[in-house]
């Protein structure tokens, strides 16, 4: 066998070749895109929250941040003010979302027929598709006067808590949904297995589907705090005090979240006017957003990750 | 058979059925059913009655006005005042984010899915995704205030508003709705069987011929559905427009402004309408005309995602 056989160009036509590098580079930028993005996003935040904490400092004004409300037209910027809001709100979100849409997402993967299962699904996701100003309409022209003031006279048309409600509302169907798929994706061997120890459904489901899908309850909750905690509208339109805020805790009180403190001050008369350092105050409430809902969703995803039970 | 069976014994049978068919009534498992029904059936009453709410506050609007309402501009007087000018103003932004999120959120998700290599790049691009699908859109709001605003003026298409205006807010709601893009699309990239892939290659095709003639035809029903979803989002997000300078209140274009002026110039969003209603002193914008203005933005909404369930039943493949 001495034959050599001949040599062939495999490398085909060059042009062929310098178009699919020049594919191949616009693809790659098209990905790059979203670090840009993400790198335009620390640095806008960074650059003007820079510019208000130095502008504190040079004032000798630091106290700013810790005074007796927010009120950033006035040069008080008690961060306290809205933090405890952004919490007050978020926590009275979950508390209506947790039994919600865990208790539908575990009627939806344990015990609906197939059937009623089609019909009723699409109905949770209309649901999560009513965009968030609508919700917080209806927070102030129905949970308000209708709900929160029929059953706390005292309280106002604007409150946290009926602000809370909508927000509840409004991350129920990402409970359901995740929390449900968490559910669904616990294979059946295992509710076989404890079928046939005898158990009934309720002690199948308690007993052993909820823990199996902990990890992806868990993240579901984690999800929809973050997304309590970066929800704007429902907040700015329900919980009043668009001028500023005193520190509350009563979630029957108008309040300010970090949120709604953004909006009120970037929808003032077309420029953000008032005290020197107001408009570099958006931006710091922004990156302290940015860093919470950060971290939140890092935890989730963590929590996936790490407890997972995998089948 | 169970006629020749004395009382007795069909007693015992019966206990027996009752035994193994669990007719045993436990109390514990009747009621957890119940409280799962109650929480099922309370989150479909909250939809019930808040359409029902809205419906009923537009229901004089469209009564009285019909489409006038859709067709009209904006106006202080509530008589006259409608919501085309809102319409426009979306309609525009909704093309700018079909115009540039669309082509590189694809375009990211071909990279991921079909190019990209194991390494430190690749990590870094998919977290990045991952953590801008996170971030919360008000915080788009002062990145389109800090930078797309500047962008727009610096290029010289401020106009009147100084770069406040809808090329701004379309380029900030594609930046919010990139990361939705890129992940839609590489799910139903990702859906396309290797197999496919491997077709291509093996009569000779390089890796873009390919993805041009197999993969992103094969992923299109997947990308078309993840588009329309998408621009139902864009469509409904209020909180980054007010950021970046949407008008909240009145004002009006004169009629013979030329496109670049509206471009350029004040606009205003279906949503925002909404939200600028809902602000007014006058009752009868919130209790009439700002429901109207939700049932419209419903409709809309509601159509896109009709057109996307038909879209994912009538071209799903199942491989």
């Amino acid at each position: 066998m001495t034959t050599t056989s001949p040599k062939l160009d495999l490398s085909g036509d060059s042009r062929r070749r310098t178009r699919e590098r020049i594919v191949r580079g616009l693809f790659l930028a098209a990905g790059l895109i979203s670090i840009v993005i993400s790198i335009a996003i620390v640095l806008s935040l960074l650059g003007e929250a820079w510019t208000f904490i130095k502008g504190l400092i040079d004032e000798g004004d630091l106290g700013a941040l810790w005074s007796i409300g927010w009120f950033p037209r006035r040069g008080l910027y008690d961060l306290r003010t809205i933090i405890v809001g952004t919490f007050i709100i978020a926590v009275i979100g979950i508390v209506i979302a947790t039994p919600l849409g865990l208790g539908a997402s575990i009627y939806l993967a344990e015990y609906a027929s197939p059937r009623a299962r089609r019909t009723l699904k699409p109905i949770i996701e209309i649901l999560a598709g009513i965009p968030s100003v609508v919700l917080g309409f209806w927070a102030l022209s129905f949970i308000g006067p209708d709900v929160v003031q029929r059953i706390f006279p005292t309280a106002g048309v604007f409150s946290m808590l009926s602000a809370g409600i909508a927000v509840g509302v409004l991350i129920t169907p990402l409970v359901a949904s995740v929390s449900e798929d968490a559910m669904r994706a616990v294979p059946l061997s295992l509710r076989e297995a404890a079928f046939g120890l005898g158990a009934n459904r309720a002690t199948t489901t308690i007993r052993v589907v909820v823990p199996a899908a902990i990890s992806g309850i868990a993240a579901s909750l984690i999800l929809a705090f973050s997304r309590a905690i970066g929800e704007t509208m429902i907040v700015f339109m329900a919980a009043g005090a668009v001028g500023g805020a005193l520190l509350t805790v009563n979630p029957l009180d108008p309040g300010q979240t970090m949120t709604a403190a953004i909006a009120s001050l970037a929808t003032g008369t077309d420029q953000v006017a008032g005290e020197g350092l107001a408009f570099q105050s958006l931006f710091f409430v922004g990156l302290l957003l940015f860093l919470m809902t950060l971290v939140l969703n890092w935890a989730s995803n963590r929590i996936v990750r790490r407890f997972r039970e995998v089948y | 058979m169970t006629a020749k069976l004395s009382d007795r014994q069909r007693a015992t049978q019966e206990a027996v059925r009752a035994q193994i068919e669990g007719k045993r009534s436990e109390p514990g498992a009747v009621i957890f059913r119940l409280m799962l029904i109650v929480m099922l059936l309370a989150s479909l009453l909250i939809l019930v009655v808040l359409l029902a709410d809205i419906f009923a506050g537009a229901w004089a609007t469209f009564r009285d006005r019909g489409l006038d309402f859709v067709l009209s501009g904006l106006s202080l007087n509530p008589e006259t005042a409608g919501v085309w000018t809102g319409i426009i103003g979306s309609l525009i932004i909704a093309f700018m984010v079909i115009l540039l999120a669309i082509p590189i959120g694809v375009g990211a998700a071909v990279y991921l899915e079909e190019y990209a290599p194991d390494n430190t790049l690749t990590q870094w691009i998919d977290t990045a995704v991952r953590n801008l699908a996170g971030v919360p859109s008000i915080v788009f709001g002062l990145l389109g205030l800090a930078m797309f605003v500047t962008l727009v003026n610096g290029i010289g298409l401020g106009g009147s508003t100084g770069g406040r205006n809808v090329i701004a807010a379309g380029i900030t709601m594609a930046a919010l709705v990139l990361p939705i893009v890129i992940i839609t699309s590489a799910e139903a990239i990702r859906a396309v069987p290797r197999s496919i892939r491997e077709a291509g290659y093996g009569v000779g095709a390089t890796q873009w011929e390919v993805i041009r003639s197999h993969v992103l035809p094969s992923a299109f029903p997947g990308i078309l559905t993840g588009t329309v979803l998408t621009l139902a989002r864009a469509f409904g997000e209020t909180a980054p427009l007010l950021v970046i300078g949407v008008a909240t209140g009145f004002f009006s274009a004169s009629a013979d402004a030329s496109f670049l002026d509206t471009l350029t110039g004040p606009y205003t969003a279906l949503p925002v309408i909404v939200f600028s209603w809902s602000r007014q002193t006058d009752p009868q914008f919130i209790n009439t005309l700002a429901p109207a203005a939700i049932v419209v933005l419903l409709v809309v909404l509601f159509s896109l995602n009709a057109v996307a369930i038909y879209f994912r039943n009538k071209y799903e493949k199942k491989w």
